[in-house]
């Protein structure tokens, strides 16, 4: 495995008092490894520390194999992306010159700037034709945050800081803007550090997971699922709370799993039509009407279509409760429980329709996730024996 | 001095002498101008090398809050010991008291760019040099012109007394006035200077509206 970032005992005390440590650790290439714990445990300091905002005291780190400890730091810092939580846009530029901040400090050209500025915005889900020429305050925080992203991308660093990007956000955003982020991990496979101090965001986030401890080290380094199933010691089992059965829906991602179709037609179809669809769906007491576009626009059953009138867009039920197939079980069910029609809609990137999640569908992806981790640490106790033979062997 | 109607008195002056006002005025401007742009360029510098530390910061705010304290006759006087009379010793004295307003200014200006703006900043890698020149130089500089049009307001009428060490402007007509004191032109000729001066204080703010307007980026304003 390719390591893209590595800590080496890596240090940091402030006068009277510990922050970081010792902490050692072997980030690989592609993923998103989620620093968490209480505060005060050093999980941002050791995040400051990869990109020197924070000095060391004392420890090495080595990106792509290279040892950054002593480099100057802002040609180093060029080369990492880095989100905040108050995100930090520079209010007096549009949002073009934000996104431009790196390319420029590098000094590319004009026109790869700008055909790099309409990329990112696309990326990020923003129309540039809209978005370029405004400024930070007229945009929502969601939309600023995207921003921040795009900004962090710009000269497209293969490392990512992120300190609590989506903290600063109402959850039903941060919800949106942390499946969108993992859609954009997808197409761009940097290598992340992403702080939290919520278990949650770390689960539904982490490739690996990282928990510090009030003693500044880490307690464990793992796959979420290995630490959900297999805490290394009190701490983090009390750090990761009660229902890991349900912080493990935050491992299957919507797009994993078998979508119920619901019977579904279109706004326009005319009362009729809409009602013989209605009555051909056996077991299905409601109708999912789409607009033009396919998009979900309203629930209906047989009595909103008894009702005079042609125009269904304000029959019935407005459909909410959407996920986006990055979302994870955990997000389908939180949707679920709100919904007016008990199930979640998913819809794609431009918010079509693909099909529905209801409560079956969670509960027998509970049953199979739990089989296989069954399975996998059966496995892992297995390979563990020898594995140990050799350590011994070797010293 | 003389009774009956001394407004008659100022309106008849001001139609047979208002191009010589116009005159005076303008070198008023003038001498105000160019003090209050050594000022911002010396006032500025100060701040931005003493923000980062408070007792720096209190040091130079309590210094050129000291020279606002001299009284400006004594000012003047001192300079035409040292430097001689005329236009070179006025300047300097106005660009001393025009400082504490722009030096407070622009240290609070830059103390209040956001925490956030400057980790981020200071995060993808800008150099010390582009973030004061393209961040918080910028970011502060409503509060800083603020400051300068303070400090313009102030010198303005400072400026009057100038004439006194030779360096001409409306204080000129005041002074005159107080010469002649007796005379028929002593009451038009101070009302006269008196009203030039605040002509030229009105002509002023309405200048730093304008550049208020041209130079504060279109993100900052309201």
């Amino acid at each position: 495995m390719e390591f893209m970032i590595q800590l080496e005992k890596l240090t940091k005390r402030f006068p009277g008092q510990m922050a970081v440590d010792e902490v050692s650790m072997d980030i690989p290439e592609g993923e998103i490894v989620v620093f968490v714990g209480p505060s005060g445990c050093g999980k941002t300091t050791t995040l400051k520390m990869i990109n020197r905002l924070i000095e060391p005291t004392s420890g090495s780190i080595f990106i792509d194999g290279e040892d950054v400890t002593h480099m100057n730091p802002d040609k180093l810092r060029r080369r990492i992306g880095y989100v905040i939580q108050q995100i930090g846009l520079f209010p007096h530029q549009t949002i073009a010159t934000n996104i431009a901040t790196v390319p420029r400090a590098l000094k590319w050209d004009k026109d790869r700037i700008a055909a790099r500025v309409d990329e990112l915005l696309e990326l990020v889900g923003m129309d540039p034709d809209v978005y370029r020429d405004r400024y930070p305050k007229e945009l929502s925080g969601g939309q600023n945050q995207r921003i921040g992203v795009a900004r962090a991308l710009a000269a497209d660093p293969a490392v990512m800081l992120m300190d609590e990007p989506f903290g600063a956000v109402d959850p039903i955003t941060r919800e949106r803007l942390q499946s969108e982020f993992l859609r954009l991990q997808d197409e761009v496979h940097k290598t992340i550090c992403f702080v939290t101090h919520d278990v949650d965001e770390a689960i539904k986030m982490g490739d690996r997971i990282a928990i510090f401890g009030d003693d500044h080290k880490i307690q464990q380094f793992d796959r979420p699922e290995t630490i959900l199933s297999n805490p290394e010691n009190e701490f983090v089992e009390d750090f990761l709370g009660s229902g890991a059965a349900l912080k493990r829906l935050h491992l299957r991602r919507v797009r994993d799993v078998d979508l119920t179709s619901w019977p579904a037609a279109s706004l326009d179809e005319g009362r009729d039509s809409l009602r013989r669809k209605l009555e051909e769906a056996e077991g299905y007491s409601f109708l999912l009407l789409v607009d033009d576009r396919g998009r979900p626009s309203r629930w209906v059953s047989s009595r909103d279509l008894d009702r005079s009138g042609e125009d269904m867009s304000d029959r019935g039920l407005p459909a909410a409760a959407l996920v986006e197939p990055q979302g994870t079980l955990h997000d389908a069910l939180d949707e679920m429980i709100t919904s007016n029609v008990g199930c979640a809609i998913v819809v794609d990137k431009q918010g079509v329709y693909q099909g529905v999640v209801d409560i079956d569908t969670v509960m027998t992806a509970v049953n199979t996730l739990r089989e296989e981790l069954r399975g996998r640490l059966a496995v892992g106790s297995w390979h563990a024996v020898p594995s140990e033979a050799v350590e011994e062997a070797r010293s | 001095m003389r009774e009956g109607a001394p407004m008659q008195d100022v309106v008849d002056f001001l139609a047979r002498r208002w191009p010589q006002l116009l005159e005076l005025a303008v070198e008023h401007l003038l001498l105000v101008l160019t003090a209050v742009v050594f000022a911002t360029l010396i006032g500025v510098t100060i701040g931005v090398l003493v923000y980062r530390s408070p007792p720096l910061s209190s040091l130079a705010t309590s210094v050129t809050s000291t020279i606002l304290t001299i009284p400006s006759l004594a000012l003047f006087a001192l300079m035409v010991v040292w430097v001689g009379l005329g236009d070179r010793s006025a300047i300097i004295a106005l660009t001393a008291y025009a400082l504490l307003p722009i030096v407070r200014n622009t240290v609070t200006g830059l103390q209040e760019v956001d925490p956030a703006v400057s980790e981020s900043a200071r995060g993808m890698g800008l150099s010390a040099r582009s973030r004061l020149l393209r961040i918080d130089l910028p970011l502060a500089w409503p509060v800083i012109l603020t400051g300068v049009r303070v400090a313009t307001m102030l010198i303005v009428s400072i400026a009057a007394i100038a004439a006194y060490i030779g360096a001409g402007g409306l204080g000129n007509w005041i002074f005159d006035g107080l010469a002649r004191r007796g005379s028929v032109v002593a009451l038009p000729l101070i009302i006269s200077g008196t009203l030039g001066v605040v002509l030229v204080a009105f002509l002023l703010d309405a200048f730093f509206i304008l550049v208020n307007k041209l130079t504060v980026p279109k993100g900052l304003q309201h």
